[in-house]
């Protein structure tokens, strides 16, 4: 690496997020699961892993953040064809869909994993399978020997005795949601168990990374999770760029990270909206709906979406916001806020509003530490961890946004984190419009250097988006690794639920607010 | 007009007005225009031309289901006084047949969840049988009080007791007896605080997911039934609250039709200024007016044995 480019890298936060693959030692897998395990048993996390089917065997790359330092740690280990290693999730729950995801695809087996059930590809492996069945390998197209059908058939847990009985929602459901299919076991109206089965919108999106060109990709990434579309162009942005050793100019960085707390804001008060629709709370559910739309509105009006597709381009943004529109926003804005304010005041002052978030779906800060749970459901849970102040890369690096966090973990603990995080990413985006600065919106990019690893990370609405690329020798990517909050926090949702009542698994689900799309690729 | 045909008109044709109100009144509070007053109509009339569906689990239970409820709330509405104390529906005893009537269709509505075998059917027919074996006793205490108020065991006698000078001596028995009437109005007819007939979250549903599984005719018969059932409630509501007049057929029907626009236009308020309860608290709820009503009669009956 040259040291212009080392300086560019370097920039994009406190360290380089661009590695020569050369340069990550490579460890045995008893190695690898040891270092990962006294890591994380020192405070770190895993954040995502990457896997490159190699003609020996796969590579397998984990990214761990350590939140505290700001700070990242990259552990590889290269296991055979069909090989195994000691599992994680053994000593580290937080890995569990992590290595479930590594048996489905790859074949490799994590020894002592406590419940090895398909992720994904359940309805695709299961019953139907044939026992000679191979799983193409992504990327190269070669086969690989998958695991055997039997060990990919993981009937629900059932609960057993007189007086408990199962019910099973979806995948298809009453609503226009996404399809997910949830499993109560339950003693009368007490969930004993919830088991969360996925992998109905399993669409290949981490292929497509790898087999598009770079317009294309660009596209597949703001299509991870239809209201993340900044948080994944963003992480997906930043990890061309650090390929290529580029910096876009600081208006673009400002502009992505208003578009990027629109993007929560707009999120979290539907979220809140809904919370309220859920328990039969008229005012809030009208009024934070009318709101939610005001912000989709302000996003439009920078992007001509209401999501912000097509706002991020790798070197920059395609879309100013003139002066005039500025004004106009910055206007708008301070109405919109004290609106807001009024409605956030209004609910959580009503007492039957207060009564139903108070105490449910309580989900421990041990059970989220362990779990490893990210954005406002950890937050809510008293974890203090926001990747825009512990890891942070574009203008967070120079605007500090206080992270929110509740210690209940409970559904008023995560509304609250909202009404929070809203407020104060209201206050950013008004200071950063205030004070735009000039210049370029793009900077062309070199080409991508080869042999490298690069990883960004960005604190989406729902928490963490991670993207991880490899590059072969020739700079164009071999390995696309996509994480999004929703991987991490599904579990937490179905351990909130334990000991619950099962009519308030709606609203204990609305308060997580997690994807489907996020969670299956 | 004779008054009892008038009474039956109005029984049979009102009813669909009031979801439109209640509807209407929510519109307001959320800053909406709401639907047209004549949609619940319409609504019904589209149903009736539509074909059904039956699962194969299902037996003549699940078709007699909206029948039987649809049925015993208009028998239910006929034998309570509407537009005057006196009509034809009235016998003594009638009090009782009124509470039992309603529970038929209740039992019938529940049956017919269970014969199709879902989950989520059953699970809302336990939340109902549960939370009318509390409802129930709210009701019939409640209407003890009326009785033993009146000394009669009818209506046409119970009513017709309620004067302004009754209402002097004895209100604040009477204000319980209300109290636990509009309690049970609430949860009898599925509304906010005790259930929410516009989720479309089944786990939370306590009434709704009852019906789920039905369709056309069926649908139609209980979405009707429905709205002669908060009418049927509405107007023994109004007759307890409002004291008793000697008015004519004509403007007694004005009354009842004010007043259960009134009850409509109330219920509205309630779902736009209150969140739903937590499921485990409404049986207290229910139980708190069930209790509520009890010590109302206790003190009904140290009076009347003075």
């Amino acid at each position: 690496m040259n040291p212009a480019d080392q300086a560019a890298v370097a920039a994009q936060g406190g360290e380089p997020r661009r590695i020569e693959m050369g340069s990550i030692a490579t460890h045995d897998p008893s190695a690898f699961s040891e270092s990962c395990v006294s890591l994380c048993r020192g405070g770190a996390r895993l954040s995502a892993m990457l896997t490159i089917p190699t003609p020996a065997g796969a590579d397998v790359i984990a990214l761990l953040l350590r939140d505290h330092e700001g700070r990242a740690r990259l552990l590889r280990m290269q296991v055979a064809a069909g090989g195994e290693y000691p599992a994680l999730t053994a000593h580290l729950p937080q890995a569990q869909a992590f290595e479930r995801e590594l048996f489905e695809d790859h074949g490799i087996h994590p020894v002592g994993h406590p419940w090895l059930k398909p992720l994904r590809r359940h309805a695709e492996l299961e019953g139907t399978v044939r026992e000679d069945r191979t799983v193409p390998s992504p990327g190269s197209g070669a086969a690989w020997p998958g695991p055997s059908p039997r060990a990919l058939r993981h009937p629900f847990l059932v609960v057993e005795g007189s007086d408990v009985h199962e019910v099973a929602v979806g995948p298809v459901h009453a609503g226009i949601i996404e399809p997910g299919h949830f499993r109560f076991e339950c003693h009368g109206e007490e969930v004993l168990h919830l088991e969360i089965q996925l992998g109905y919108q399993h669409r290949g999106v981490e292929g497509l990374m790898t087999r598009s060109s770079e317009a294309r990709r660009l596209v597949v990434a703001e299509s991870v999770a239809g209201d993340s579309v900044i948080g994944h162009a963003l992480a997906h942005c930043q990890v061309v760029e650090t390929l290529a050793g580029a910096e876009p100019p600081m208006r673009a960085q400002v502009l992505r990270g208003i578009a990027l707390e629109l993007e929560r804001v707009a999120n979290h008060v539907g979220d809140l909206g809904a919370l309220c629709g859920d328990i039969g709370y008229l005012p809030g559910a009208s009024y934070f709906g009318r709101l939610r739309g005001e912000f989709l509105n302000a996003l439009m009006e920078i992007s001509g979406n209401r999501f912000g597709r097509g706002l991020l381009v790798p070197g920059g943004v395609r879309f100013d916001i003139p002066e005039d529109v500025r004004r106009d926003l910055l206007a708008r804005l301070e109405t919109v806020e004290r609106d807001f304010h009024r409605t956030a005041e209004l609910v959580f002052g009503t007492q039957s509003v207060l009564a139903r978030f108070e105490g449910t779906g309580v989900l421990t800060e041990m059970a989220a530490e362990q779990l490893g749970l990210v954005g406002p459901a950890a937050r809510a849970s008293g974890c203090d961890r926001d990747v825009r102040r512990d890891h942070p890369s574009g203008v967070y690096r120079f605007a500090y946004i206080p992270p929110a966090v509740a210690a209940d973990g409970d559904v008023l603990a995560r509304a609250l984190v909202r009404r929070l995080e809203v407020e104060r990413s209201l206050t950013f985006v008004r200071e950063q419009l205030g004070a735009l600065p000039e210049g370029p919106l793009r900077v062309p990019l070199g080409a991508p250097a080869g042999d490298c690893l690069a990883y960004s990370v960005v604190e989406g609405w729902r928490g963490e988006c991670a993207h991880l690329a490899v590059t072969d020798a020739a700079g164009s990517v071999a390995g696309y690794r996509i994480v999004d909050a929703s991987l991490h926090n599904w579990f937490g949702l179905a351990l909130a639920m334990r000991g619950g009542q099962i009519s308030d698994f709606p609203l204990c689900n609305k308060s997580f607010n997690l994807s489907y799309a996020g969670h299956d690729l | 007009m004779n008054g009892n045909a008038l009474d039956l008109a109005i029984l049979v044709l009102v009813p669909p007005l009031l979801p439109a109100v209640i509807a209407r009144t929510k519109a307001f509070f959320a800053g909406r225009r709401g639907q047209p007053l004549l949609q619940p109509y319409r609504d019904i009339l589209r149903l009736l031309r539509k074909d059904a569906v039956y699962s194969r689990t299902t037996t003549w239970v699940f078709r007699a289901g909206p029948l039987v409820s649809c049925a015993t709330a208009l028998a239910a509405g006929a034998v309570l006084p509407l537009s005057a104390s006196r009509h034809a529906g009235g016998f003594s005893g009638d009090i009782v047949v009124f509470a039992y009537l309603l529970g038929l269709g209740r039992f019938f509505t529940m049956a017919a969840a269970l014969d199709t075998g879902s989950s989520f059917e059953g699970m809302g027919a336990s939340r109902e049988a549960a939370f009318s074996s509390l409802a129930e006793p709210a009701l019939f205490v409640a209407l003890a009080i009326l009785a033993i108020n009146a000394r009669a065991l009818s209506f046409a006698g119970t009513f017709g007791a309620l004067t302004w000078s009754m209402w002097g001596w004895n209100a604040p028995v009477l204000l319980v007896a209300c109290l636990a009437i509009g309690v049970v109005l609430l949860a009898e007819n599925a509304r906010i605080p005790i259930d929410d007939p516009n989720t479309h979250l089944e786990l939370t549903m306590v009434h709704e997911v009852m019906v789920l599984d039905h369709g056309s005719v069926d649908l139609a018969l209980v979405q009707y039934g429905s709205a002669v059932r908060l009418f049927v409630f509405g107007a023994l509501f109004l007759h307890t609250v409002l004291p008793h007049l000697e008015v004519s057929h004509s403007t007694g029907a004005a009354i009842l039709l004010a007043g259960e626009l009134a009850v409509a236009v109330m219920v509205g308020v309630v779902e736009s200024v209150m969140a739903r309860l937590r499921l485990p608290r409404v049986p207290q709820v229910l139980a708190g007016a069930g209790l509520l009503a009890a010590i109302g009669l206790i003190i009904q009956l140290a009076r009347s044995a003075r």
